[in-house]
């Protein structure tokens, strides 16, 4: 059986798993700045229930749909919010190209959230998949459109730092 | 064995950690609360717009299905077969002319009747029931079902006073304006909280603790306590309503009482200030409106954005908050956008919610050690439990336990109520 790729040379491919290898390792280290870097100048981020996406309903657990907003979300991380003192560890699967949407790229990537509390107990906090869209600006990938699909929408305790 | 000795004071301004962790108040609060003379939130109906349509949820630990039969009557049913007490309907949400448990497909009308038993007369005469087997004494238990503009509220109890009277004017009066026109459902959020869920309860009728833990609230300007707002309750004081009125104060106000180091002036330097902005959709003021409906609903208007929690106890060390976030069925595109975006707000990793996991979560595992020592619930002052025009407060907590003292069959002679 072959599996079908939509533009997927082996350079093409390797700048993907440094894109996720960056993106994960990024919010695990609280590096929300260097992260926001890796959003593309017009962007959305959205944190969705499977439930609701299954269903076709819209609400979102985290709705950014511009830039500005997903960067007054961190502000408010940073300032305002209080949670659950912990260290998130991502572990992200492999990019699996799917298609084209004019110039971006659409990939699909599993993705698994351990959280560890302060006195090192790790427990599974999430599972998903990201449906992105990503383009080359500025001579880099971006992410346009980032879609975090939430298998585990019971969530554990409450949401705050990014998934 | 728990008594009403448990309680250290007759106005319920010191509660016993105990109440959050002992296993027999879990099991009693089964019997009085849930399945005592409650009426207990089930869903919309707006969720079952069609013959056949069902959901399934809770009341307390025991499962229920909720329906709409051909007829269009909505019934709601405890979802566990007659046979052998399983679950008869598995799935969340769908669309159906009967139900039938998987294990000896046993067969339910959405009546809740049953409707027939396989080899029932047994094979080739052989096996099979009893002739004399009564069909109609083992249909799904059935509830009570009552409904405030669409709003389905159940009772499994026999002897029950009629929902409008259970609500009470004020509260009715606030469900009818949240569900003034029909309405649309816009997602569904979850969250598994690792606390009592009676914390959950309190946290909702605790106005006090709004804009301290919440700093979002304060530091971009949505809602500070200094505005105009209060807690209002019903006569037996177990429901509240937790108001305010938006820009019914003034910066200067607000510094004053906070004081320079606690109110940092941000107030619309939010990159997208639409996020705060509260368009105003109705004749009164109200911004935020959090109704909360013993045991276990929270009828919640956050400036636009509009949602229903339901309360779901998991065991005595977890509560899950099920949370359904609603439009009107004629807002224009805008709105709902603006809802969308408002959603923000609330919800597990709501803006001005996340905190409320995080601080009942220490609240559980604080008192834990310690079932003996208590709470202090003062602010507003202790004694008389009675609506207040400001928002200090945490008076209706007190409501609250001397409704649950009463329906456990704990409350001390000559306490408030």
């Amino acid at each position: 059986m072959t599996v079908g790729v939509a533009g997927g040379s082996a350079s093409d491919r390797h700048a993907l798993y440094d894109l996720f290898a960056a993106y994960g390792a990024l919010i695990d280290a609280a590096d929300f700045d260097a992260w926001l870097a890796l959003f593309a100048a017009t962007c959305t981020y959205h944190i969705m229930p499977q439930e609701n996406y299954q269903q076709g309903l819209p609400a979102a657990l985290v709705y950014c749909d511009s830039r500005g907003m997903l960067e007054d979300r961190i502000r408010a991380l940073r300032e305002a919010n209080k949670y659950n003192i912990h260290t998130d560890r991502h572990l992200i699967g492999l990019p699996r190209l799917i298609g084209a949407d004019g110039d971006a790229k659409l990939v699909e990537v599993p993705f698994a959230v351990c959280q560890t509390d302060q006195e090192g107990e790790t427990r599974l906090f999430a599972t998903g998949l990201y449906r992105d869209r990503v383009v080359v600006e500025a001579g880099g990938l971006k992410f346009r459109d980032k879609l975090v699909l939430l298998d585990t929408f019971a969530v554990p305790s409450l949401l705050a730092t990014p998934l | 064995m728990l008594t009403a000795a448990i309680w250290p004071s007759l106005d319920y301004s010191r509660v016993p950690y105990r109440l959050y962790h002992d296993p027999e108040a879990y099991q009693r609060e089964q019997e009085g609360v849930f399945r005592g003379p409650t009426w207990n939130f089930l869903g919309l109906e707006a969720e079952i717009p069609n013959p056949g349509d069902f959901r399934t949820t809770y009341v307390g630990d025991t499962p229920v299905i909720v329906n709409r039969d051909a007829n269009g009557t909505i019934h709601a049913l405890v979802n566990r077969c007659a046979h052998r007490g399983a679950m008869v309907r598995r799935e969340m949400s769908g669309n159906a002319s009967e139900h039938t448990c998987i294990y000896h497909q046993w067969c339910y009308g959405l009546d809740g009747r049953l409707h027939s038993i396989p080899f029932r007369r047994g094979i080739r005469g052989k096996g099979g029931l009893d002739p004399g087997f009564d069909m109609a004494a083992h249909g799904l238990r059935k509830l009570q079902v009552g409904s405030v503009n669409g709003a389905l509220f159940g009772t499994l109890a026999d002897d029950v006073e009629p929902l409008e009277d259970y609500l009470g004017p004020p509260v009715l009066a606030q469900l009818r304006r949240l569900f003034e026109r029909p309405v649309t459902i816009l997602g569904y959020n979850r969250q598994r909280i690792r606390a009592n869920w009676k914390l959950y309860a309190e946290n909702t009728r605790d106005n006090y603790h709004a804009s301290l833990l919440h700093e979002f609230l304060v530091t971009f300007g949505l809602d500070r306590s200094t505005q105009v707002g209060g807690v209002k309750m019903d006569a037996r004081h177990r429901h509240n309503i937790t108001w305010a009125e938006a820009e019914s104060d003034t910066a200067e106000l607000a510094q004053e009482a906070y004081g320079a180091a606690q109110v940092r002036s941000n107030y619309l330097s939010l990159k997208e200030p639409e996020l705060v902005r509260f368009r105003r959709e109705r004749a009164d003021a109200l911004n935020i409106a959090i109704t909360s409906v013993f045991p276990s609903a929270v009828f919640v208007q956050i400036s636009n954005s509009l949602a229903v929690r339901q309360i779901r106890p998991r065991g005595v060390d977890e509560v899950e908050i099920f949370q359904t976030m609603l439009g009107y069925a004629d807002d224009p595109p805008d709105l709902t956008l603006h809802r969308l975006r408002q959603a923000n707000l609330v919800g597990p990793a709501g803006l001005v919610s996340m905190e409320d996991g995080e601080a009942i979560e220490i609240a559980h595992r604080g008192s834990k050690p310690d079932c003996e020592d208590t709470t202090v619930i003062e602010l507003g002052g202790a004694g008389v439990i009675s609506d207040r025009d400001y928002r200090v407060t945490d008076v209706p907590l007190r409501g609250f336990w001397s409704y649950y003292a009463e329906l456990l069959g704990i409350e001390p002679a000559g306490a408030v109520r």
